[in-house]
C-alpha cells in the first residue's frame, strides 16, 4: 500500500521539483516562467501540429524507454540504446531500399522492421554475452558498442550508401513506408506521427506480459531480485541475461522504425539524436514498468518538443536540463524513501 | 549491592504497529554472566541495540552502573564501556588482527604514524591473561572462525569495555572452541566484567550463566538465577506451551540404496583439497546425518550433489542416485529427478523475500504442468495449492494481503521452503542443510515431525548440521566428516544407544570432528 503510494509519488515529486528548478533557471534568462510555461503548453497539447510532434517522438521513447526496461529485470544496465537504434534504422533503410518495389505494403513493413530489431538486438546480445561469458560489464561495453556502431554506420553512409553530396542514403521503397495518421485520417496535420505508435503500444503490452504473466518473467524476476536463490531454484540466470538484452535491443531496433519507416524514408547523418540515451531516463522515471514507461515517454516527448517549441524565448538546452534534473530527483528520493521505510 | 551494571526501566521499542519490545524492566547485575533467551523475533536483539546505543527506545529509561543515559550512537555506549560481539563479525580481511583492533580507536591524530608496535604488545597481554590466543600480527583473513571471534573479545578489551554483550556467539563454533570461549568468558568475569549473552540455546545458558531472562513476545517473561531452572522450564516459558524437546522416534527400515558418493574428490580454484576420497551411502528410508565443523567440505559437496559445483571445483569420483550419474546435471534437472534441497542460507538461497507467499512456494517448481496454463501460470491453481500448503504446515500469515514473504517470521518461511519441498512430485531424496538454523524452537518440533515423516514414508534424507543435538535426534547414522572425509561412521544400534546419554555422546562425536 505504502510501496504503490510512493511509486505515484516519487515521479510526481521529482517532475514537480525539476519543473521548479527549470523556472528558476528560466527566470535566471529574464523570462517569466508561467509565460513561458503557457508558451510551451499553446504551442504543443494545444496546437494540433504540437501534438503530433509529442506523439511522434514518444512513440521513439516508449520503445527506447523499453529497451533500458527489459535488462533492467535482470539488474542490467544497457546504455546501449543510441548504437542499437542506430543499427536498427540502418538495417531497416537498407532492406526498405533494396527490397522489389512490388513487394506488398504489409509484407514489406514486416521485413523492415524485423531487420530493424533483429540489427538491434544483436548489438545487445553481443553485450549480454561478452557479460556471461567473460563477465565484462554490460555498462562498459554497451557504451562502446555505441561507439563502434556510430563509426561504422558514418563509414557506410560517406563512403557506400549515401547519395551524391548529400548525408542521407536514397529512399526506401513505397510499400515499407509506414503511412502517417494525417495522411489516413487526417488528424495532426503535417506532423510525421505515424502508425507505428501502435508498435510502441503493443510493445508495451507484450512486455507487460511477458514480464507479469509468463513462467519467463517470472524467471526474470527471481533473477533480479535474488540471482543465488535463483540459481538455486534451477534458473538459468544467464540465459535470462542474454535473453533480456536481445529483447531490449530489439525494441531499441523496433525504435528506428518510427524515424525510418514513418517518418524520414532514409537513413541519414544524426538520425537518431539521441533517443537513445533519453530512453534511460524514461525507463528510470517508469521504475521500468511496462505500463508506466508509455506516461513517462509522454512526459520526455513534451519537454523535448516543448524546449524545442519555445527555443525562440529561451534556450532549449533549460529543458534538457529539466529531463536530467528528473532523473536525479528519482534517484535521491527513491533512496530517502527506501531509508526511511 | 551495587549499582546494577544495566538496568531498563519500562522500556519500549515500536516498530511503525510492532512492538518489537513493550515496558522491559531489567537489571544485569555488575560482574554477573547474565544470558537473554528467547524464540527469534521475541525482541532480544530489539533490547541489546538498544543497550548499545544502534536504537533509541521509544518509551522508559536505561541507567548503566546508575547513570541515566540516552544513546544516540554506539560511540557513546562505547565511551561508557559497553561493547558488543555481532553474530556476523566485523573485520577486514585484509588487515591484520592489530590493525582490525586498532580500527576506529586510532588514538592518533590524522596522519600521525601509528603505534603499531605498542598496540600488538599490550593485545598480547591481554590474549595472554584470558586464555585468548590469537597472533596480534597475523592476517585475519587466515585466522579461523574461533580466532576471528576472539579478536572481536579483545577489540573490546583494547577498548576497555567492561560491559560485553555477546549475541550468539557459539552459533559458528565447534564444541571445543565453544568450551574455550566460556573459560574466557569466566576468566572475564573475574576480573570484574559483565557478560550479557544472547543465545537460543539452552544447554548453554544453563552451562555458563549465573542469571537468565526469558523474552517472549518483546516482553521479558522471567528472569530467574540459572541454578533454580531447568531446560524444560525455560523451553516452556520460551514458547508459551510445553514442548517437546526430543521427538517420538519410531524405528527406521531402511531401503535400498538411493545416493551413492563414491571416492568423490574436489580441489577448489586455488589448487586447495576440499573433499578426501569421500564415499557414503543413503538409503530410501533413513536420515543420514553428516557431522562437522563448517568448512570441512560441506559446502563443496552441497554444491556437488546440487549440480552447482561443476564449474567451480575440479572434481572426481561419482555421485549417482539410483544408479544415475548427477554429476554433469544443473539444479533443475537434479530436481526433476526427485530431489529436494533445502539450502543453509534461506533468506539468499531458498526464498526470494520480495516474492509473495504464492510466489515462493512454486519457486523452483514453477515448470511443474500441475501449474502451468497457455504460456504463463494457472493463477487460480497456485493460489488453491497455496492455501492448502499452508494449512497443512500451520504456517502463520494472512494470505489476504498477499504480503511478501520476507514480512514473515524465520520459522513460517522455513515451513513454507519445507512445504514446497517435501511436496515435490516424485520425491526419493531431500537434502537438508542446516534446517532449522535460525528458526524457533516451536517450529523446530514441526519440522523435526515432518521430517521423520517423510523418512518413513522410504525417502533417503541426507541432513546437514552442525547442531549435534539435532542430528543425534534425527539421524539414522551418522558420518562425521573431517578435511573432506568421513572419519567415522555411527551406526543406527550406536546412535540408538547414544540418545540415552546425550552428552557423553556429543563429546564422542565431537572428538571425530575436531
Amino acid at each position: 500500500m505504502r510501496n504503490r503510494f510512493l511509486k505515484l509519488a516519487i515521479p510526481l515529486f521529482a517532475v514537480a521539483g525539476a519543473l521548479l528548478v527549470s523556472a528558476l533557471l528560466i527566470m535566471v534568462t529574464g523570462r517569466d516562467p508561467l509565460i513561458i510555461y503557457q508558451k510551451m503548453l499553446s504551442m504543443t497539447f494545444g496546437s494540433d501540429y504540437g501534438t503530433g510532434q509529442i506523439v511522434f517522438r514518444t512513440t521513439s521513447l516508449i520503445l527506447t524507454g523499453l529497451a533500458v526496461a527489459i535488462p533492467f529485470k535482470v539488474k542490467l544496465f544497457n546504455i546501449g540504446g543510441e548504437g542499437q537504434v542506430l543499427a536498427g534504422a540502418l538495417a531497416a533503410a537498407v532492406v526498405g531500399i533494396v527490397l522489389p518495389p512490388q513487394t506488398p505494403p504489409f509484407a514489406a513493413i514486416f521485413i523492415c522492421s524485423l531487420s530493424a530489431m533483429m540489427a538491434g538486438s544483436s548489438a545487445a546480445l553481443l553485450a549480454g554475452w561478452l557479460k556471461v561469458r567473460f563477465g565484462v560489464n554490460e555498462v562498459i561495453s554497451t557504451i562502446m558498442l555505441n561507439f563502434i556502431i556510430q563509426a561504422f554506420a558514418g563509414y557506410l553512409l560517406t563512403w557506400h550508401l549515401a547519395l551524391p553530396s548529400t548525408v542521407h542514403t536514397p529512399e526506401i521503397i513505397h510499400a515499407a513506408r509506414i503511412p502517417m495518421f494525417d495522411s489516413v485520417i487526417g488528424i495532426w496535420h503535417k506532423s510525421p506521427a505515424n502508425f507505428s505508435t501502435f508498435f510502441a503500444l503493443a510493445a508495451c503490452l507484450a512486455m507487460w506480459i511477458m514480464v507479469f504473466k509468463t513462467t519467463t518473467g517470472y524467471e526474470m524476476r527471481a533473477a533480479s531480485m535474488q540471482p543465488d536463490a535463483a540459481v538455486y531454484a534451477g534458473i538459468n540466470t544467464d540465459a535470462h541475461i542474454i535473453r533480456a538484452m536481445g529483447i531490449g535491443g530489439a525494441m531499441a531496433g523496433l525504435a528506428s522504425v518510427n524515424l525510418v519507416l514513418g517518418y524520414k524514408h532514409f537513413f541519414e547523418a544524426g538520425l537518431t539524436s539521441g533517443i537513445g540515451f533519453m530512453g534511460i531516463a524514461v525507463a528510470l522515471l517508469a521504475f521500468a514498468h511496462p505500463f508506466w514507461i508509455i506516461a513517462s515517454a509522454l512526459l520526455f516527448g513534451f519537454l523535448e518538443y516543448g524546449g524545442l517549441s519555445v527555443n525562440a524565448y529561451v534556450p532549449k538546452d533549460i529543458f534538457m536540463m529539466v529531463q536530467a534534473v528528473t532523473i536525479l530527483m528519482i534517484l535521491v528520493l527513491t533512496k530517502i524513501f527506501r531509508r526511511s521505510a | 549491592m551495587n549499582e546494577a551494571a544495566v538496568r531498563l526501566t519500562g522500556v519500549s521499542k515500536k516498530f511503525g504497529e510492532l512492538w518489537a519490545n513493550r515496558n522491559v524492566t531489567l537489571d544485569i547485575q555488575q560482574k554477573s554472566i547474565h544470558a537473554i533467551v528467547g524464540e527469534n523475533g521475541a525482541g532480544k536483539s530489539t533490547l541489546t541495540r538498544m543497550i548499545y546505543g544502534l536504537l533509541s527506545p521509544t518509551s522508559g529509561s536505561i541507567a548503566i552502573k546508575g547513570k541515566a543515559v540516552r544513546f544516540n550512537s554506539p560511540s557513546q555506549a562505547i565511551a561508557m564501556g559497553i561493547g558488543m560481539v555481532h553474530q556476523h563479525f566485523m573485520l577486514i580481511p585484509e588487515l591484520t588482527v592489530t590493525e582490525n583492533i586498532m580500527l576506529g580507536d586510532e588514538r592518533g591524530r590524522l596522519l600521525a604514524s601509528l603505534k603499531k608496535t605498542d598496540a600488538s604488545r599490550k593485545i598480547r597481554a591481554f590474549a595472554d591473561s584470558h586464555a585468548l590466543a590469537v597472533d596480534p600480527d597475523a592476517y585475519v583473513s587466515d585466522l579461523s572462525v574461533g580466532e576471528e571471534q576472539r579478536v572481536e573479545i579483545l577489540k573490546l578489551l583494547y577498548r576497555e569495555a567492561d560491559i560485553l554483550i555477546l549475541d550468539e556467539p557459539t552459533a559458528v563454533l565447534t564444541p571445543s572452541e565453544t568450551e574455550q570461549l566460556f573459560a574466557t568468558l569466566k576468566s572475564l568475569q573475574l576480573k570484574g566484567k559483565t557478560i550479557i549473552l544472547i543465545t537460543h540455546k539452552l544447554d548453554e545458558v544453563l552451562s555458563i550463566s549465573d542469571t537468565v531472562s526469558v523474552m517472549r513476545k518483546g516482553e521479558i517473561v522471567a528472569t530467574k538465577t540459572t541454578a533454580s531452572v531447568t531446560k524444560s522450564d525455560l523451553a516452556r516459558m520460551m514458547v508459551g506451551r510445553n514442548v517437546l524437546l526430543r521427538i517420538e522416534h519410531p524405528l527406521e527400515t531402511p531401503g535400498k540404496c538411493v545416493l551413492k558418493v563414491s571416492h568423490l574428490s574436489v580441489t577448489d580454484r586455488k589448487g586447495v583439497g576440499r573433499i578426501n576420497d569421500l564415499s557414503f551411502e543413503v538409503r530410501a528410508g533413513e536420515i543420514y546425518g553428516i557431522a562437522g565443523v563448517e568448512g570441512n567440505g560441506q559446502r563443496e559437496l552441497l554444491d556437488l550433489l546440487w549440480g552447482m559445483g561443476e564449474q567451480q571445483y575440479r572434481t572426481s569420483g561419482s555421485i549417482t542416485l539410483d544408479g544415475t550419474s548427477l554429476r554433469g546435471m544443473n539444479p533443475a534437472e537434479i530436481a526433476s529427478s526427485g530431489v529436494s534441497f533445502i539450502p543453509e542460507d534461506r533468506l539468499k538461497h531458498a526464498v526470494i523475500t520480495g516474492f509473495s507467499i504464492e510466489e515462493n512456494i512454486i519457486l523452483g517448481r514453477h515448470r511443474e504442468k500441475r501449474f502451468l496454463r497457455f504460456a504463463g501460470f494457472d493463477e487460480a491453481g497456485v493460489r488453491e495449492y497455496t492455501k492448502s500448503m499452508i494449512d497443512r504446515y500451520d504456517v502463520r500469515c494472512d494470505l489476504r494481503s498477499n504480503p511478501p514473504l520476507g514480512s514473515l517470521s524465520g520459522g513460517n518461511q522455513q515451513k513454507i521452503v519445507l512445504a514446497r519441498e517435501i511436496d515435490r512430485p516424485d520425491l526419493k531424496m531431500l537434502i537438508l542443510a542446516q534446517p532449522t538454523r535460525g528458526v524457533d524452537i516451536g517450529a523446530i518440533e514441526m519440522i523435526h515431525k515432518k521430517i521423520i515423516e517423510i523418512r518413513d514414508k522410504g525417502i533417503a534424507v541426507f541432513l546437514v548440521s552442525t547442531e549435534l543435538d539435532e542430528l543425534i535426534s534425527l539421524s539414522t547414522r551418522i558420518g562425521c566428516l573431517y578435511k573432506g572425509s568421513i572419519r567415522h561412521e555411527f551406526s543406527s544400534e550406536e546412535i540408538r544407544k547414544g540418545r540415552s546419554a546425550e552428552l557423553d555422546f556429543e563429546k564422542e562425536i565431537g572428538m571425530f570432528i575436531t
